[in-house]
């Protein structure tokens, strides 16, 4: 037997995807495109909030958007017959997005004549977090009956968004769910966190959420 | 979760290394994985033994070192470590104060390798 011995290697596990990741927000940089990554558990409301996006914004704003559906194609369908570009990515079983798969969406939308793409990512808090899709901007959804100890089990995905939206508050009067016990453990989490409540259902919260975005948007378009 | 790609890549780093070492074997792979990160120690190693198979890595270990999670206060500047559990209710222990930090939990990294 030959003897053991032992090589460096000192590598990122994830170093492609951090290269590529870097690639897409320096390309959507050149042609002023934000590049904005939704995520949440499964039926937290990405597509409604999504639908209520295009809704209040697409008479100011040019949006797309690149939708990761595990299955089926009745998200993309939902955004295009509202006159957006939509394009659907298959992710087979895949648990998260990675931005080689972003890039594929990206050349897939006409990049050049839009403001703002916005990612539907697949449904999870875990895997999401921990993959750089190339946004400039992270936003994830909590909804009301997930309960407000998620911040406690999922504190990666806390920690590394600039929103968070408490989404289907039109169900807080009929849970426990303590919104001020939610609002500090997810600023211990994550300090320079934006908090905004809303209902995709009644639309309440809405348009702080949409005038964020307006703002992010301007300040992305006015960066070199 | 996703431990199937996490351990795609790791192969193809060890394979590169390999391959420019002149190796015969791979024995073991030392890997440093943040506590933040959820990925479970027999999946990789299930996925690995799956993936390698035929390659210069086949039968190779995965010893997987858990890297602490690194707080630090941006008050005091207080560096201190503490559990995935306990990361939304923290308070500087130094300070009282409560604006903290993560300053590493998140590593996914590959040391170095024993080979043949
Ligand atoms: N009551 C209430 N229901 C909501 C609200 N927002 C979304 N829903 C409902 O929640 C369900 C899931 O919403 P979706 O928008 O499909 O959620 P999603 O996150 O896109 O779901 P997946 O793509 O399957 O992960 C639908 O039945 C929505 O009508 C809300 O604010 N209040
Ligand atoms: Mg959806
Ligand atoms: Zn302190």
């Amino acid at each position: 037997m030959d003897e053991v011995r032992l090589i460096e290697v000192k590598e990122e596990i994830l170093a492609d995807n951090v290269k590529v990741a870097a690639e897409v927000r320096e390309r959507l940089r050149k042609t002023k495109t934000m590049l904005l990554n939704l995520m949440s558990s499964p039926g937290s409301g990405k597509t409604s909030l999504i639908l209520q996006t295009i809704a209040k914004l697409k008479d100011n704003l040019r949006l797309g958007v690149i939708e990761a559906d595990i299955e089926s194609k009745v998200d993309a369908e939902k955004v295009a017959a509202q006159g957006i570009s939509a394009v659907q990515l298959r992710t087979g079983g895949f648990c998260h997005l990675d931005a080689t798969m972003v890039t594929q969406g990206i050349e897939a939308l006409p990049v050049k004549d839009l403001d703002i793409i916005i990612i539907e990512n697949v449904g999870n808090l875990v895997c999401p977090a921990e993959f750089d899709t190339g946004a400039h901007k992270n936003v994830m959804i909590l909804s009301v009956p997930e309960g407000d100890d998620k911040p406690l089990k999922y504190p990666l995905m806390f920690s590394i968004c600039d929103v968070l939206l408490v989404n289907k508050i039109d169900y807080l009067s009929l849970s426990n769910f303590d919104m001020s016990a939610l609002r500090k453990r997810v600023l211990a989490l994550n300090p320079g966190i934006t908090i905004i409540e809303v209902s995709c259902v009644t639309g309440s919260g809405i348009e702080d959420w949409t005038n964020w975005l307006k703002r992010e948007v301007d300040i992305f378009k006015q960066s070199k | 979760m996703h431990e199937l790609p996490v351990t795609e890549s790791i192969l193809k780093i060890v394979i590169k290394h390999a391959e420019k070492n002149n190796v015969r074997q791979v024995v073991a792979i030392n890997l440093q994985i943040g506590k933040l990160s959820d990925l479970e120690d027999e999946w990789i190693q299930r996925y690995f033994d799956y993936l390698s198979k035929g390659t210069l890595a086949e039968g190779a270990r995965l010893k997987i070192e858990r890297m602490p999670i690194m707080m630090q206060c941006s008050n005091c500047s207080t560096s201190y470590e503490t559990e995935a559990s306990n990361l939304g209710e923290l308070v500087c222990p130094a300070c009282g104060g409560k604006n903290i930090a993560l300053v590493s939990g998140r590593e996914y990294y590959i040391k170095d390798m024993e080979v043949q």
